[in-house]
């Protein structure tokens, strides 16, 4: 450990040595052990790919108040990132918790290390996520403690006294969904570790925003609101919002609302001037003379300034206000394209050209006109005031409502997001999985995207199912397909997020579902209903005038409605639906007739949303049905399964699980291997629901919306909302995992023949600022699980030929659990001839052969075997006997160029001794120089002995040109051609001629020397046998 | 390796006596008696370690000395070169160029960080107290699959483009033998900056009465030791910067 330091700085210097020419094998993470995670997974891992060119909403922006290079954020669904390179790049601090984030503070105090993070965000809008509490970390974002406050759902403020930092106030905003008396403001005066309500109105009203006068820490002013969302409606506002003052550290509390409107009020946004704390703005929510008022006398009395469209606008979604910290007559207001006044807030004008939806701003704390701003599509820079705007580009906060997959290879995903519409792209791609890979086809709110099942088609959708595409790839051609009312039939009610599908029978059929289930057989040109209304079409619940106190027309809010639809994969005419509002309904018939089983479901509270349903790939009376019960404030997990099309149904949950599940999936193979997304994460059962393991390794507590698996790479794909496509790749191993497999100390997971990837592309346009997502590795695996994580003792990996010669020797996987070793399919580097400096190419090894390979794991004393299977690309165009010429000549000139580095070493060995002798005894000056003298110029034939790796490169001799050959046709797949052939035979040639030309020296100068040495009594001299000197190491 | 047996017979004694509040001094007392004994780490005056640094299965004799005094010499061979590759003697440190092989000093910076590392020798958990550094448990966290006591250490502060900024290494303790089998530290320059950089560390054998782990590995390459040598003889003078290498 002592060693650590200078590893580091070694770090960079070897990366350059060796990266260089090994740029084109991809396992740069092979032996990477994943140190997170549950005792099972060992080192399975996720591996994130974005993307990051559609970010994700973003909730909070934090400065350090006096380092302006730290800068956090705090996201919708992503977690908290943090930046120390004044917002050129972030990087994740939070991901073992609770990924939606309402507020973060950072101590005045101690800015360097006490930082605070409310969890749940503020901006309350349809599919808003939960927070699990309040955590505080003391190191700057390594380590988090849960606080408390695990009911409080959504955090707006965290305030500390910046002269005591035990004393802080917390203002929870509470249950959206529901009463709830976690809310209002509370106070600790002993850094947390107790709390005091000081401030509560009602189970429906909840703290939107807390501040602090910057001057006075006894002066706090509070924003109360009442607010509320169902299912089918929201309403903000009503008798308990109002703004609050203490001037008594929370002692009292007084409303200050002279010369606000009278009535009901909504939300507030509230802000002081920093640099004149006697300055108080509050934009108000009313029915009338709502807009931005201000106040010159900390709010005893307040003027209406501004009712401008962007100061009112979706006060429950836009409710930051934002003055400059140093210049009182500057304010921005979050808003739907944001807006920024130069005049106290007497005028505004809107922001640069950005993603629109501006949820916070903060001002650089040195620069004056530089300022940060947090959108639903991430963060912004600007130098200039807000007037030009420049995305961070390496945030993956991608909020997918849905994905799938497709068939193609590598395959791709499809999915749509959070205002930021639908989009595919690989799942690999030479150079990593770059913003450019992503391809658009969808706008406004993206949902479901589904791959035409046979053709180059793409289906997509935007909210409400206003418009559904069916894309052309090919043709780049669009045609919205729709289902419409039809004359004398009932509106259509399509859910926000519709549900649309294919069949696996039927290529050109494809589903949608308003409140009836709609079919096409030729891909959406023509529809037939094929089933009544399958809600509970509760008038009720169809409130078409939603918001509350300002009226908020989205189509978000439509209810009763379906919401997800499953086609049999093994019977067509076996359909199941699923609606939000609680019914479960299946057809046997193909739509004929239709039953209603939610009442077979005991423990489900009525009406429960219907999230998902898995119709099973093993049986087709078998179907999981997720149920979602969070928007009545429900968080419980419900995840059923039926093995008799409904009549009854068996609950799968247990208490592993933690937050509501959204999806689950069925694993193709192994009927007892399931996957649940639930909001707070994935959790796994590899025996059909009885136990359930949180999976952790690289894998954030994000909201996890959709899964699928991919059956030809058995990658486990995940639409995160707000950490983008997440992908286990291969969950095989967890088909087999079973009780005698855990028992055993070492087990070899049965592995797919590994096959040789013929690609060696460039790819890689991003800049280090950008986030390119990793590639899947294309090596072969040696999968195994260990019961004990090996900590003492030695213990390898080696591969090895059915003779049992040694092929390479593997970073061996030690810990407990699931281990995954790559092999590049090469063997060892070849001995390279010692020369003035190094040739990149003697880094390259050759592939092996196709074939079995021995795979020997060895820990201690004991040994365990497995195979390994290696075959050529079934794709690829180069024959067999292309392929035995391709190995012939490979080994050939490996074995030339270990037949040059011995012979180097002779002649290095000779000249050494030569000189040697010569320097301690001048009688030997004849014969020695003689060596010497006839050596060394052969030397130089064979390798560099001068010049530099650059600008002061030597001529190259033998082992410069030999290795450049050996190199370029070791790495290529295809047969030598015939100047490469040529090229060897002029090598092999000078080779062989220098080999005789040694043996003539040899055999004259180097036989006179030595026999007058044996006559002086030296010692002859001791060269190594090739075998010998090929073994060393 | 023939104590290991009695080695893992003591950790379980040790474990069980100290049940489950554990303290982070106790845990740091454990570890230090269980790879030989504060008596016996404070006599080790220097460690020669040999071996091979794995990447990609490219793999290269790797040669490390350090000594009680700070020094530190790190020897590589590549392609039947046996090459300097960085050196310290306590005062200047040294690098060699790799696209002209020849030595530069480092820059001042990493000379200064190498000073304050010098007490670091043999183990920065070793008299930790009197080094200036301090402890703290975090918790228990399941990490390799394994349940481990987290451990934060504070050395002294480095200097990172002239500011001082703080030096934290977490140790990950297997809670069973109280040996550490991942330490995180900062990333703190390159495109990783601000991620964490974990090391995994196994295989520890025992050399003259001193476990050692003789298995280090990143995320890109791993270090797989063949020997170490205690108090070897060396010359002072490889430390020093060479004149015209």
């Amino acid at each position: 450990m002592l060693y650590n330091f200078t590893l580091s700085v070694m770090n960079k210097i070897f990366n350059f040595i060796v990266c260089s020419v090994l740029v084109l094998s991809t396992n740069l993470h092979s032996q990477e052990i994943v140190l997170k995670g549950k005792q099972l997974f060992g080192n399975l891992k996720a591996r994130h790919i974005g993307p990051a060119l559609m970010s994700g909403r973003i909730i909070d922006l934090e400065n350090h108040p006096t380092n302006p290079k730290i800068i956090y954020t705090g996201t919708a669904g992503g977690g908290v990132w943090k930046s120390e390179n004044a917002g050129a790049s972030f990087t994740p601090i939070f991901d073992k918790h609770a990924q939606s984030i309402g507020a973060i503070t950072i101590d005045p105090s101690d800015p360097d290390n006490t930082i605070w993070v409310g969890t749940g965000e503020i901006w309350t809008r349809n599919s808003v996520s939960l927070g699990d509490g309040l955590y505080k970390s003391k190191d700057g974002g390594n380590n988090w403690k849960k606080i408390g406050f695990e009911k409080s759902e959504r955090i707006s403020s965290i305030k500390i006294n910046p002269k005591n930092s035990n004393e802080v106030y917390v203002a929870i905003m509470g249950a959206l969904w529901s009463d709830s008396d976690e809310r209002g403001v509370y106070k600790t005066l002993d850094g947390g570790k107790t709390w005091e309500k000081i401030l509560y109105v009602n189970e429906k009203t909840g703290a939107s925003d807390l501040i602090m006068d910057p001057k006075n820490p006894n002066i706090l002013y509070a924003a109360m609101w009442e607010f509320r969302r169902t299912g089918w409606g929201f309403n903000s506002g009503g008798p308990g919002s109002a703004l609050y003052k203490s001037t008594d550290a929370g002692k009292t509390w007084n409303k200050i609302h002279n010369g606000f409107p009278k009535g009901d009020l909504g939300r507030f946004a509230i802000a002081i001037a920093p640099s004149k704390p006697n300055l108080v703005f509050a934009v108000v929510e009313s029915k009338e003379n709502k807009g931005l008022y201000r106040s010159d006398d900390s709010g005893a009395n307040w003027k209406l300034l501004n009712s401008d469209f962007e100061l009112v606008v979706r006060p429950f979604y836009f409710s930051r206000l934002v003055v400059h910290p140093t210049n009182p007559d500057i304010l921005v207001k979050g808003g739907f394209l944001g807006s920024t006044s130069r005049d106290g807030g007497k005028t505004f004008k809107t922001l640069g050209q950005m993603h629109p939806d501006i949820h916070d701003v903060i001002f650089d704390i040195k620069n004056p006109e530089a300022m940060y701003v947090g959108t639903d599509g991430g963060v912004y820079r600007s130098w200039d005031s807000g007037t030009t705007m420049e995305i961070v580009d390496n945030l993956p906060l991608s909020q997918f409502y849905h994905i799938s997959v497709d068939n193609e290879e590598p395959y791709n995903i499809y999915g749509g997001l959070q205002d930021n519409g639908s989009w595919y792209g690989p799942s690999s791609s030479p150079g990593g999985v770059e913003a450019r890979d992503w391809k658009r086809v969808g706008v406004g709110d993206g949902f479901r995207v589904l791959k035409h099942p046979t053709k180059n088609i793409i289906y997509s959708e935007m909210q409400g199912a206003q418009q559904v595409w069916r894309y052309d790839v090919d043709k780049n051609f669009t045609k919205a397909i729709q289902p419409l009312p039809i004359k004398g039939e009932a509106d259509l009610r399509f859910n926000w997020n519709a549900p649309m599908a294919v069949s696996d029978h039927q290529p050109n059929r494809f589903y949608m579902g308003s409140q009836f289930l709609h079919v096409s057989k030729d891909m959406g040109d023509n529809w037939k209903k094929i089933s009544p209304d399958l809600t509970t079409n509760d008038p009720k619940k169809q409130d078409k005038e939603s918001g509350g106190i300002s009226v908020d027309k989205s189509g978000a809010e439509t209810h009763t409605t379906i919401f997800t639809i499953a086609e049999s994969p093994l019977d067509e005419k076996v359909v199941w639906v699923g609606t939000d509002d609680g019914n479960v309904q299946v057809t046997l018939n193909g739509g004929k007739t239709w039953e209603n089983t939610v009442s077979n479901i005991s423990g489900l509270p009525k009406n429960t949303w219907v999230y998902h349903i898995e119709a099973s790939s093993h049986d087709k009376a078998t179907a999981y049905a997720v149920f979602d019960g969070h928007t009545t404030g429900d968080m419980t997990t419900y995840v059923y399964k039926t093995i008799d099309y409904g009549k009854t149904w068996k609950s799968i949950v247990t208490d592993d699980i933690v937050g509501f599940a959204r999806n689950i999936q069925e694993d193709y193979v192994n009927k007892d291997l399931l996957f649940l997304g639930t909001e707070f994460g994935l959790f796994i059962t590899t025996d059909g629901g009885k136990n359930w393991s949180r999976f952790t390794n690289e894998m954030p507590a994000a909201a996890v919306h959709f899964i699928d698996l991919q059956k030809q790479t058995n990658d486990l794909v995940l639409g995160t909302h707000g950490r983008g496509v997440i992908i286990i790749d291969d969950i095989s191993p967890l088909r087999e995992v079973n009780q005698e497999i855990l028992a055993k100390n070492v087990h070899f997971f049965n592995t797919k023949p590994a096959i040789v990837k013929e690609q060696g592309g460039f790819g890689g346009g991003s800049t280090e600022l950008q986030f390119v997502g990793n590639n899947p590795s294309i090596s072969g695996k040696i999968i195994y699980y260990l019961r004990k994580r090996h900590t003492f003792g030695k213990m390898t990996l080696t591969i090895k030929d059915q003779n049992d010669t040694e092929i390479t020797t593997l970073v061996p996987g030690k810990s407990k659990g699931i281990n995954i070793v790559n092999w590049n399919f090469r063997q060892k580097t070849p001995k390279v001839a010692a020369g003035k400096n190094r040739v990149q190419e003697g880094f390259i090894a050759p592939r092996v052969a196709a074939g079995t390979y021995k795979v020997v794991l060895k820990k201690g004393k004991k040994e365990y075997t497995s195979a390994i299977t290696v075959k050529n690309d079934p794709k690829s165009l180069i024959s067999n006997n292309d392929r035995i010429a391709h190995r012939k000549t490979t080994v050939e000139l490996f074995n030339d160029m270990e037949d040059l580095a011995y012979l180097v070493y002779q002649i290095d060995t000779y000249i050494k001794d030569a000189k040697s002798t010569l320097k301690k005894d001048a009688k030997f000056k004849k014969t020695a120089s003689k060596v010497i003298n006839k050596l060394q110029p052969l030397k130089e034939t064979l390798v560099v002995t001068t010049g530099d790796l650059y600008v002061e490169e030597a001529e190259p001799e033998l082992r410069e040109k030999l290795s450049k050959l050996y190199g370029e046709v070791a790495n290529q797949f295809d047969k030598p051609s015939k100047a490469q052939l040529e090229n060897q035979e002029v090598f092999e040639t000078q080779l062989k001629k220098a080999k005789n030309d040694f043996e003539k020296i040899k055999q004259k100068e180097i036989g006179k020397f030595e026999k007058i040495k044996q006559n002086k009594g030296e010692k002859s001299l001791q060269i190594l046998s090739k075998q010998d000197f090929l073994a060393k190491k | 390796m023939k104590n290991l047996t009695t080695l893992l017979f003591v950790f379980t004694i040790l474990f069980s006596i100290s049940g489950n509040a554990q303290t982070a001094d106790e845990i740091i007392n454990t570890y230090i008696e269980n790879i030989g004994g504060k008596e016996k780490l404070e006599s080790l005056k220097g460690t020669k370690m040999s071996g091979n640094i794995k990447m990609q299965g490219v793999e290269i004799p790797i040669e490390l000395l350090f000594t009680n005094e700070g020094k530190q010499l790190v020897t590589l061979e590549i392609q039947g070169n046996k090459t300097d590759f960085m050196g310290f003697n306590g005062e200047v440190s040294w690098k060699r160029n790799m696209m002209n092989m020849k030595i530069e000093k480092n820059d001042n910076e990493t000379t200064e960080n190498l000073k304050k590392q010098a007490m670091e020798f043999p183990d920065p958990f070793l008299n930790y107290k009197k080094k200036g550094f301090s402890i703290e448990l975090i918790g228990k966290e399941t990490i390799d699959g394994t349940e481990t006591f987290k451990i934060k250490l504070t050395k002294k502060p480095l200097l990172e483009n002239g500011e001082l900024k703080p030096d934290t290494v977490y140790y990950y303790f297997d809670t069973e033998n109280f040996v550490p089998i991942v330490t995180e530290t900062m990333a703190k320059e390159g495109p990783t900056k601000g991620q964490m950089v974990k090391t995994t560390i196994s295989d520890y054998q025992e050399v003259d009465g001193i476990y050692f782990p003789f298995s280090n590995q990143n995320s890109l390459q791993t270090i797989e030791f063949k020997k170490i040598e205690l108090n070897p003889e060396v010359d002072p003078a490889v430390f020093e910067l060479p004149k015209s290498k």
